[in-house]
């Protein structure tokens, strides 16, 4: 049986992988850290967010300062999809931002059926009120 | 041998002491037993008994139906009737209170927040003024509040308690709860920047009794409206408040009548008990798993600095508990520390407002959730340090609560709402003061601090400038009815920010412009109070970008009344338009943090802001290419910035996509990233570092070594647990002595003798 634990991920429980859910790519154990399966990248603010009014005239730009904060990208190394972005502190380590504890996540899908699409929760409906047919 | 213990004697003791203490208790400050303690209160004896003597559901739930209708009935005599703008965007909440002070049931509208942290101010009556021969509570008593440390989130937010009695016998209680803005602190409006101390902050009420027989004690009040900037909204809103509350005593008397209070306790008690055991069940669904996340806050509101904001949140079996340790100590003279009450009341509305928004309001929700913080940082600072900004900090705590939850809501199948990335979480307004156009003294702020993006979802666009964090449902006014008591017009409102989109499969909603200029009024003045001008204070999903930073912009020496009478054609309706234009002759242009102290505004200056997006969810190279074109059409990007972020080849001009060249180009970028990224060890030995940066001031604990934390330099490492006060200098001192370092240098280039510069 596999749980899609995230967009992008989902834990085989027989293997105790780490897996791709766009590629099937096996990332690495699950009782791990699923980032050191994957290839990150260091992107430069202004890449993603670019300044709006000139940087050459003003000191804030809309554009956030790359020393102050770094951005990190994860990528599958197989398929290149975008898993995970970190926006985090320069020179700070990459969180561990998911440690699972797969025994009891074993014994809790035991009682569960397998899921090949995440549920996604109720639809809010509009409410169209009083009509006459 | 020892002569045996007589216990009784003990207890007796004992008591005597307990009597002793409580007489000559010379100061009831902060009560940690009461503000520390979220959860709801042990069943009494009498509960218990009600609970067992009134078991049919169908009856609890009738009487609840009716309660819930009174606190919207009373949110909608606040709302309709408070003369605070915060009242009339429903930044508000009614509620009924246990006897024993837990808030079982609050209207549905308005500031969740109040749902989790207005009943320790009751719970401090029932312990200190119930049996005080001085003060009492009696009915037709009423009891105002505001001191954060006694509770509640800032202390702007004023409540008017009242208790409800049955035949003699306090069964439950009622209380209104108002952002009421204005309360004589250092700046006007009531979230004072500038406050470096508690006794900065403007009135300090620990709950007192200010109302007898259902009417306000003159002699109070007049001492209250001789303490704000603004008396008569001071008297306005207290009966508003109070009437409010005396409405839903009113209905609660209905019920007593009706259904007898044995019934009505029953009610309050299953509810809460109900809603605990719902929230095990629904914890006990998520995986077993820890999930760590931070946030950058990069401002005290006075300075640039950087500050950690971190979680960790570890569910095992039917428990789940937010640990903050990590987190940055407080800052001693600084006001964004928050009281633990408000850290704890963001969390929980987290819960309320986007993971089990069907739970009913109250305090039962988060109650079986526990809590972690470490001991004086700025997620639960000491009673010493000032707190009136503390909306930065439970503002980002809400960030990391939200970003951790939805790690964890993604594998659950029973959901109760979408997975979403983080919603943006600064209020991107104007706060105000000054001298009115009629005379009058005011202090407040605009109500567009209500319109934050909302984050992206797992299967849609976030909403565009929505609703706070703290309100589900709240308005943001109509700027034109303000216009009729403020001193200024907002030129440009409503008018998306392009290109600030935070990126992904699915874009965070956006925020909207505001362009304002003092008109009417030579004394009048603006605040921004939001961190994220340098690094952005939320962060995205699952590989969504959050969003950009928003700086505050400034046209100085100019009126733009006049350029508008002369040559209108010169005013542009954008921040980029009007800064990289500069369409004014000779007026100043310029750009700053959004921390601005209190800031007098001449006529026709420009102070110029942007809301903040929400989180984007998702790769970007799997967002609709013509999801992407409708932004384009809508103005919310351009043309160049849609090729940048989400690599769709189409027409400029028909904006026809070319699918199977945007497929090839996206396959192209995938490639890109798998040449440019790093296997994980080399990243790590490239970029990481095992210090905080070497030039900017940095506060919390590196690379998840929680036990020290860094309080501004990489020499000053200190314990976690105890780590002492932190002082920082003036920015204005900082500033001078700058000039004179650089006075001294110019000297001695000239050859003049050094200055002494002591006075």
């Amino acid at each position: 049986m596999k749980v899609l634990m995230t967009e992008y991920l989902r834990i085989d429980l027989e293997s105790e992988n780490w897996e791709c859910r766009v590629c099937d790519h096996t990332i690495g154990s699950a009782r791990g850290n699923y980032k050191e399966g994957m290839l990150v990248y260091n992107r430069d603010p202004a890449d993603i967010h670019p300044s709006i009014i000139d940087p050459e005239k003003y000191r804030f730009t809309f554009c956030p300062d790359k020393d102050w904060v770094h951005i990190y990208e994860f990528y599958c190394p197989s398929c290149g999809t975008q898993v995970e972005v970190e926006y985090t502190f320069p020179g700070h380590v990459p969180l561990h931002d998911m440690e699972v504890d797969l025994d009891t996540l074993k014994k809790q899908w035991s009682q569960r059926d397998e899921l090949t699409e995440p549920t996604t929760g109720p639809n809010v409906l509009v409410d169209r009120g009083h009509r006459h047919h | 041998m020892n002569k045996p213990i007589d216990l009784k004697n003990v207890a007796e003791d004992q008591d005597l002491i307990k009597k002793f203490l409580k007489e000559t208790t010379l100061f009831l400050g902060p009560d940690p037993e009461i503000i520390r303690d979220h959860r709801i209160m042990p069943r009494t004896d009498y509960e218990e008994k009600c609970v067992q003597e009134h078991s049919d559901l169908n009856q609890i739930a009738s009487i609840r139906d009716r309660l819930q209708a009174a606190c919207e009935e009373g949110f909608e005599m606040v709302e309709q009737m408070g003369a605070a703008p915060g009242a009339k965007w429903g930044d508000i909440i009614t509620g009924i209170y246990s006897a024993s002070g837990d808030l079982t049931i609050g209207s549905a509208g308005g500031v969740l927040i109040f749902s989790a942290l207005v009943h320790h101010p009751i719970k401090f009556i029932i312990k200190n003024w119930i049996d005080e021969k001085t003060v009492g509570v009696n009915e037709g008593d009423g009891f105002i509040h505001n001191d954060s440390r006694y509770g509640n989130v800032h202390n702007t937010d004023q409540s008017m308690i009242l208790p409800v009695f049955h035949e003699g016998k306090l069964v439950c209680w009622v209380a209104s709860t108002v952002h009421e803005g204005e309360n004589g602190a250092i700046e006007p409006g009531g979230m004072p920047s500038m406050a470096e101390t508690p006794f900065d902050e403007g009135l300090k009420m620990s709950p007192f009794k200010v109302v007898e027989n259902y009417e306000i004690k003159r002699d109070l009040l007049t001492f209250l409206q001789n303490s704000v900037r603004e008396p008569k909204l001071q008297y306005e809103d207290m009966k508003v408040k109070l009437f409010a509350c005396m409405r839903l005593e009113k209905r609660i008397k209905e019920v007593l009548a009706m259904e007898g209070p044995d019934a009505l306790t029953a009610c309050l008690r299953y509810t809460n008990d109900s809603v605990v055991e719902e929230v095990r069940r629904r914890i006990a669904e998520w995986p077993d798993m820890t999930v760590r996340t931070h946030v950058i806050m990069d401002s005290t509101l006075r300075e640039n600095v950087l500050i950690k904001v971190n979680l960790a949140v570890t569910k095992t079996g039917n428990r789940l508990i937010f640990d903050f340790s990590g987190s940055s100590p407080e800052i001693t003279n600084r006001a964004i520390n928050t009281q633990l009450p408000g850290l704890k009341g963001m969390v929980a509305q987290s819960f309320m407002n986007h993971v089990w928004p069907d739970l009913p309001r109250g305090q039962a929700g988060f109650s079986p959730i526990e809590v972690i913080t470490p001991n004086a940082s700025i997620v639960d600072c000491s009673y010493a340090a000032p707190n009136s900004q503390s909306l930065m900090a439970i503002f980002t705590a809400f960030t990391v609560a939200q970003h951790a939850t939805a790690k964890f809501l993604y594998s659950v199948p029973e959901k109760h709402t979408r997975v979403l990335a983080p919603w943006f979480n600064m209020i991107g307004t104007f706060i105000w003061g000054g001298v009115n156009q009629h005379g009058e003294t005011l202090g407040n702020l605009c109500a567009d601090l209500n319109g934050m993006g909302g984050g992206a979802r797992m299967d849609r666009d976030g909403e565009h400038a929505l609703a706070p964090i703290f309100a589900t449902m709240a308005d943001i006014g109509e700027q034109e009815m303000n216009e009729e008591e403020v001193p200024f017009l907002q030129l440009v409102s409503k008018k998306m920010t392009t290109n600030t989109q935070a990126p992904g499969k699915f874009r965070g909603g956006m925020g909207y412009s505001m362009i304002v200029a003092t008109k009417d009024s030579d004394q009048w003045g603006f605040m921004t109070t939001t961190v994220g001008s340098k690094a952005p204070p939320i962060q995205g999903l699952f590989g969504g970008y959050a969003c950009g930073s928003y700086p505050l912009s400034k046209v100085t020496d100019v009126d733009v009344y006049d350029v508008m009478m002369t040559e209108p054609e010169r005013f542009k309706h954008s921040i980029p338009e009007i800064m990289n234009e500069q369409p004014f002759e000779n007026a100043n242009y310029s750009t700053h943090h959004m921390g601005m102290g209190f800031d007098l505004a001449k006529r026709g200056e420009l102070y110029m802001i942007s809301q903040g997006s929400g989180g984007g969810y998702g790769d970007p190279l799997e967002r609709d290419p013509y999801m992407v074109i409708q932004d384009i059409e809508e103005s919310l990007i351009t043309p160049d910035w849609a090729k940048k972020l989400y690599h769709v080849v189409f027409n400029e001009e028909t904006l026809k996509v070319d699918e199977e060249a945007t497929e090839a180009e996206r396959k192209k970028v995938r490639e890109k990233r798998k040449a440019q990224g790093l296997p994980y060890a080399d990243f790590v030995k490239k970029y990481v570092k095992d210090q905080p940066p070497e030039n900017i001031p940095f506060y919390g604990s590196w690379n998840g070594d929680n036990d020290m934390v860094y309080a501004g330099s990489n020499d000053d490492k200190r314990d976690a647990k105890d780590p002492g006060p932190i002082y920082m200098i003036n920015p204005k001192d900082v500033k001078i002595a700058e000039l004179e370092e650089e006075l001294t240098t110019v000297r001695n280039v000239a050859g003049l003798s050094a200055k002494d510069t002591r006075t």
